[in-house]
């Protein structure tokens, strides 16, 4: 029953990508054409208030819900891996004109095509797992 | 309110719920990133025993799944009930963008071209979503994370990494939108 209420937060997200088109292959490709604010919109939103919020939570120490101290790991400091990967992850999302959640998101909306690209997102975390110790990171 | 809930919701509204959604996780002890899913799935194959990557306790990660299938859920749920059925309003420039690529202007969120039976079953139309998921699905686990993750959780808690992160999802995209677009289409 603990879990509830991750099933519908994730249900709130689902309905947010949803509304706000950030599902949409064509609302990908307005952003990565800089033609509409719309996206930076979205995410800049969440950014801003991110950082704000999260500077009040290190402030004043806030508290999750079982007691213990919220803590924010920092990532290990590289290059390599993030602009690299990043880039790898940026034709995927171009292409495919879908991050992760929306691609299940897109699922539920109806469009089962979508469901390929998510066996096959599946697929490509699994190469990574396989050559990873290859790779420069 | 019938009509605020078949709308298109604006940009403010919705990163003011994206954000809520990220302070909601870490009121509970985790933090919000989806890529993490699918790791998690392919741990929980079993397929940890040969490769050592995906050798963790997954249940730990549960939670995400569940809300992962929430997300799921909800793209119906707001598809069923919640949907006017108009196509995006898309801006003009990138119509025309479009069109020049050979697609025809927005009739619901999706092109037809990319994401119709007919389209997935031509060699094309496969190649085309196989490759972007996994693209997506390496190139994510490989930086650390996706748009969750890096580009609102990271940036929200202004990591260096994130932002580099964030700059190389850019330097994809754009490789992808100007560079290859107009030789696959």
């Amino acid at each position: 029953m603990k879990s509830i209420k991750f099933l519908v937060l994730g249900i709130v997200f689902g309905i947010v990508m949803a509304k706000s088109e950030a599902l949409s292959w064509y609302r990908i490709q307005e952003m990565f054409r800089f033609q509409s604010f719309h996206m930076y919109g979205i995410i800049g939103t969440a950014v801003a208030l991110g950082v704000l919020g999260i500077a009040l939570i290190k402030k004043f120490n806030v508290r999750d819900n079982e007691g213990n101290p919220i803590v924010f790991y920092p990532k290990a400091k590289s290059v390599t891996r993030y602009l690299l990967g990043g880039a790898i992850f940026g034709l995927g999302w171009a292409l495919s004109g879908a991050c992760p959640g929306p691609i299940a998101v897109n699922i539920g909306y109806g469009y089962l095509s979508m469901a390929m690209v998510f066996l096959f997102a599946i697929i490509g975390t699994f190469i990574y797992g396989l050559v990873k110790d290859k790779l420069p990171h | 309110m019938i009509e605020f809930l078949t709308q298109p919701w604006s940009w403010w509204f919705s990163g003011i719920l994206i954000v809520s959604i990220m302070f909601f996780l870490l009121y509970f002890g985790k933090s919000f990133g989806i890529s993490a899913n699918l790791r998690t799935i392919c741990a929980a194959s079993g397929v940890g025993k040969r490769v050592k990557f995906f050798d963790f306790n997954w249940r730990t990660q549960l939670w995400n799944l569940v809300f992962l299938a929430g997300s799921i859920i909800g793209g119906f749920v707001a598809h069923q009930f919640m949907s006017n059925g108009e196509p995006v309003q898309l801006a003009e420039a990138t119509i025309a963008d479009l069109n020049a690529l050979g697609f025809s202007n927005p009739t619901s969120i999706q092109p037809e071209e990319l994401f119709s039976w007919e389209a997935v079953f031509t060699f094309k139309g496969f190649f085309i979503l196989a490759l972007g998921g996994l693209l997506v699905g390496f190139g994510t686990r490989y930086a650390g994370g996706c748009t969750s993750g890096h580009a609102i959780s990271g940036l929200a808690d202004l990591q260096l990494p994130s932002l580099i992160a964030v700059i190389g999802f850019f330097i994809g995209g754009l490789i992808m939108t100007f560079g290859i677009f107009p030789l696959l289409f």
